[in-house]
């Protein structure tokens, strides 16, 4: 039998991991993909309390399809913001992108 | 130790790993690849969870769709230096941060009686989660489908190339 708590220590771990990478990064494609390290964490507690708390309910499985929705969006957007960041500034470093830095 | 308890630390180490290869390792494409890794760990998980239809969407969309996405912008955005530096300057504080994150939220996890119904994840059925979708949940839904279409038509209009919009 696997305790909730076990999933939750996990989810905290990959959420964790996922906030370093933002931190870290530099190029903006790996800071997206720390950030989908973070929306899975939250998809992962999500899940994890529908089927141990309220499993004739499943609310949390609808958040965290809603969550992958939204993510796909997030993904393309971000992604098409990015190519046009490096059409411009042939970088896709976002320390280097500092026009608006006074 | 039940069967059930080794895969799940066995998918849990997978997951860790994975996710550390993603912020942790030198080169882009090992991140990519690291990713998907921990995508389909975490589709796994969902079903040591009892919901296999999130496992199977996991799988299509995050590591079918968006992996595959992220992948073509990492090729698309080459790094003009041959070593590309991936990790700015402020990595020991980016650590701090994660690691505080991390101490902060694991003992909440403990610190917290949860409320609990089950001791064992009950298996959902594909049916029950489709009335509930389109049922109680029918205008977010439909507010889902208005949001991935103005990111498609969004996307387009700021990937399109100069002389498309000269024309």
């Amino acid at each position: 039998m696997i305790r909730l708590e076990s999933f939750l220590v996990l989810s905290a771990i990959l959420f964790s991991l996922g906030v370093y990478g933002v931190l870290a990064r530099r190029h903006a494609v790996l800071i997206l993909m720390s950030v989908e390290l973070m929306l899975n964490a939250a998809s992962i507690n999500m899940v994890a309390f529908a089927a141990y708390t309220s499993p004739e309910r499943f609310t949390g499985i609808i958040f965290a399809i809603f969550i992958i929705t939204v993510a796909a969006a997030e993904v393309g957007l971000a992604l098409a913001i990015v190519l046009r960041i490096f059409r411009n500034r042939t970088t896709a470093n976002v320390d280097e992108v500092h026009q608006l830095k006074w | 130790m039940t069967v059930t308890e080794v895969i799940f630390y066995f998918i849990a180490a997978a997951t860790v790993l994975g996710a550390f290869g993603v912020v942790a390792t030198g080169k882009v494409a090992y991140a990519a690849l690291s990713l998907v890794f921990t995508l389909l760990a975490v589709a796994a998980l969902y079903i040591l969870l009892a919901s296999e239809f999130l496992a199977l969407v996991q799988v299509l969309l995050y590591a079918g769709g968006v992996a595959v996405l992220l992948l073509f912008a990492l090729m698309l955005t080459r790094a003009r230096e041959l070593v590309p530096v991936l990790d700015g300057a402020q990595k020991p504080f980016a650590a701090v941060a994660g690691l505080s994150l991390m101490g902060v939220l694991i003992s909440m996890v403990f610190l917290t009686t949860w409320p609990r119904r089950a001791d064992e994840p009950t298996l959902i059925n594909f049916n029950a989660i489709g009335d509930r979708l389109f049922r109680d949940f029918a205008l977010p839904f439909e507010v889902a489908s208005l949001v991935l279409l103005v990111a498609l038509v969004g996307s387009i209009v700021l990937a399109r190339t100069e002389e498309e919009e000269e024309e």
